[in-house]
């Protein structure tokens, strides 16, 4: 078993649970219970799609969240007056090719595949496609989100329009 | 003012616009020969083709452009459309050059736009001349203070005459710098809004709309810190005063008294205490090369420009240079750039990398509401058959040198460029 185990002491499998679970709480926009699963000091990242592995001080990006700003966010996406999300946005996430890609001691490096599905009344489904690197840290025995980074494939975001939920 | 387009009834302070203006292809159709083909035409800022070979390709006015610097150090704009059958030259987004090879035949050209070579030349008959066949250059190519600028119009006047009154704020930016040398930071926003492309060039500069609009981005302001109320003694909707202006040539742009900090250079605390000693030492630099009113000036008021047509400098949370075009009657195609000074620390522009985000940008605090209001317009505009005229006559009974930003009076300006020149076009 050890062989199989990482520093945070996760297997792909607790991984692939921790992600599916992540992804039903974002679809269900259950955001109070989606924020408590990142660390105090989380980093939200969706980097410019000309730049994928910019560093966001240097680059502009679409999002670069710390955590005091993801509150922000969510405190936003729930209320009624974030008109691009209003009435909210439905989504639906296919996570995929979960890997355990580095172990940095304390926390685990994380990479998967998504595509995000989302409706609108009176609009084109939108498809969010990219992959996900995450960095994964245990905290008093439950895995956290220390920093979540979506990275998006299409050259522009173009027809995409904005990022408006969290992608 | 009458016109099938815009009614302006100066004796009863009323400015309607026809939302046929908004629907129509026929009016895209004739914007495109009747504005974009006769006004100057953002391109790109000098130092994305820093260095000699440096290029980026990119559409203007519906054109694709190799905006580019030769080896001389000249910067050009050529057409990205090899002379032998039209196939574009350059398709990669940008990098650095020696040449641009077509992938067609192997039509290979310089950076200045000669024809260096064709394979099997020989083919080509005697009064084959090499010299004919070079790419094409837009027909003007002219920049003020390195934003660099197309016209499609071999006739048209000078952009430094073009750009009338909008140079003093383009100047507003570049000051800034204490080299005067701005830099467009590395990142770009490339996103669509399925709205008319005119219903940006008056958002961009509608601050009637904030309190609606960006409710979240004021309260996420306020939990910052940053006082956000409007003073109860003024008739204001916003926490500082601010002003519509008239630049000439359909420029426009607000001017405000600044509550919302500013990287260059105001500390609010969303900076971070950290940041306040950076922030007063970039203010003392500009108080001592400006003179205290220049850096006031440029420190404590925030504007949203908008050069006519289509580009707009927000420099408000940071630099925000946006240009946008039309895809269509109902949809529009958004690039958007940070620009700061090239000097920067990088703290400095990590600050206003951060500051940036906190409004702008698609997935900003404000941004996504600002595209959701222009979509439900455009949405609502499908009744313009019964639903004929939209208003845009706030502020109207007062003077010119009295409008708000929250007044329409900048808005007008453009609507009265755009309506002439559509008219001259017959």
């Amino acid at each position: 078993m050890s062989d199989r185990r990482n520093a945070a002491g996760a297997t792909r499998q607790e991984v692939e649970d921790f992600l599916y679970r992540e992804a039903a709480l974002l679809d269900a926009w259950r955001l109070d219970e989606w924020l408590a699963l990142t660390t105090d000091d989380c980093g939200y990242y969706v980097p410019p799609n000309d730049r994928p592995d910019a560093d966001h001080r240097a680059a502009l990006f679409t999002i670069a969240d710390n955590h005091a700003r993801l509150v922000e966010r969510v405190k936003r996406l729930k209320d009624p007056n974030a008109h691009a999300e209003y009435p909210p946005s439905r989504t639906r996430r296919m996570i995929s090719n979960v890997r355990i890609t580095g172990d940095g001691g304390d926390s685990i490096e994380v990479a998967a595949n998504f595509v995000v599905y989302r409706f609108r009344r009176g609009d084109d489904r939108r498809e969010y496609v990219g992959h996900y690197r995450y960095k994964l840290r245990r905290e008093n025995g439950a895995l956290r989100i220390a920093e979540r980074r979506a990275i998006l494939d299409g050259a522009e975001l173009g027809a995409l329009g904005a990022v408006s939920f969290i992608l | 003012m009458t016109s099938r387009y815009v009614v302006e009834d100066r004796a009863r302070n009323t400015f309607t616009l026809s939302r046929e203006t908004l629907v129509s292809p026929a009016v895209l159709e004739k914007e495109m020969r009747a504005i974009f083909d006769t006004c100057w035409i953002y391109v790109g800022h000098g130092s994305e083709v820093g260095q000699p070979g440096d290029f980026r390709t990119r559409q203007v006015a519906g054109r694709p452009v190799i905006f580019c610097r030769d080896p001389a150090g000249t910067v050009r704009a050529l057409l990205n459309s090899c002379r032998h059958r039209g196939a574009l030259v350059c398709r990669e987004r940008e990098g650095n050059a020696r040449q641009f090879m077509c992938m067609y035949h192997g039509w290979t050209y310089a950076l200045d736009g000669a024809l260096k070579s064709v394979p099997g030349p020989e083919a080509y008959g005697p009064g084959f001349d090499k010299a004919k066949f070079g790419l094409m250059p837009v027909p003007r190519l002219e920049h003020y203070r390195d934003f660099y600028f197309a016209c499609f119009d071999p006739a048209a006047p000078p952009l430094a005459d073009y750009l009338a009154g909008a140079k003093d704020y383009i100047d507003l930016v570049v000051d800034q710098s204490p080299s005067g040398r701005m830099e467009i930071v590395a990142g770009v926003q490339e996103y669509d809004i399925r709205a008319n492309w005119k219903l940006l060039v008056e958002n961009s500069v509608d601050d009637y709309h904030l309190p609606t609009v960006h409710t979240t981005w004021l309260n996420y302001m306020k939990n910052a810190g940053v006082n956000v109320r409007p003073p109860k003694d003024e008739a204001l909707l916003l926490p500082s005063k601010g002003w519509g202006k008239d630049l000439g040539n359909g420029h426009l742009t607000t001017d405000n008294v600044n509550f919302r900090g500013r990287p260059v250079a105001r500390w609010i605390s969303i900076y971070g205490e950290e940041a306040r000693a950076d922030i007063e030492a970039i203010r003392r630099e500009l108080v001592a090369r400006l003179g205290e009113a220049r850096a006031a000036r440029i420190a404590d008021t925030n504007r949203n420009l908008i050069v006519f047509p289509n580009l707009a400098l927000n420099d408000g949370s940071s630099v925000t240079v946006r240009t946008f075009f039309p895809l269509a009657p109902d949809r529009m195609r958004v690039t958007a750039w940070c620009l700061g000074p090239a000097e920067e620390t990088p703290a400095q522009r990590a600050r206003r990398l951060d500051a940036f985000l906190t409004f702008y940008g698609p997935g900003g605090f404000a941004t996504p509401d600002d595209v959701a209001a222009l979509e439900a317009v455009q949405q609502g505009l499908a009744a313009w058959r019964e639903v004929g005229w939209s208003d845009m006559s706030r502020g109207m009974a007062k003077s010119a040198d009295e409008q708000l930003n929250t007044d329409e009076g900048h808005m007008r300006v453009f609507w009265r460029r755009w309506n002439e020149l559509m008219e001259r076009a017959g």
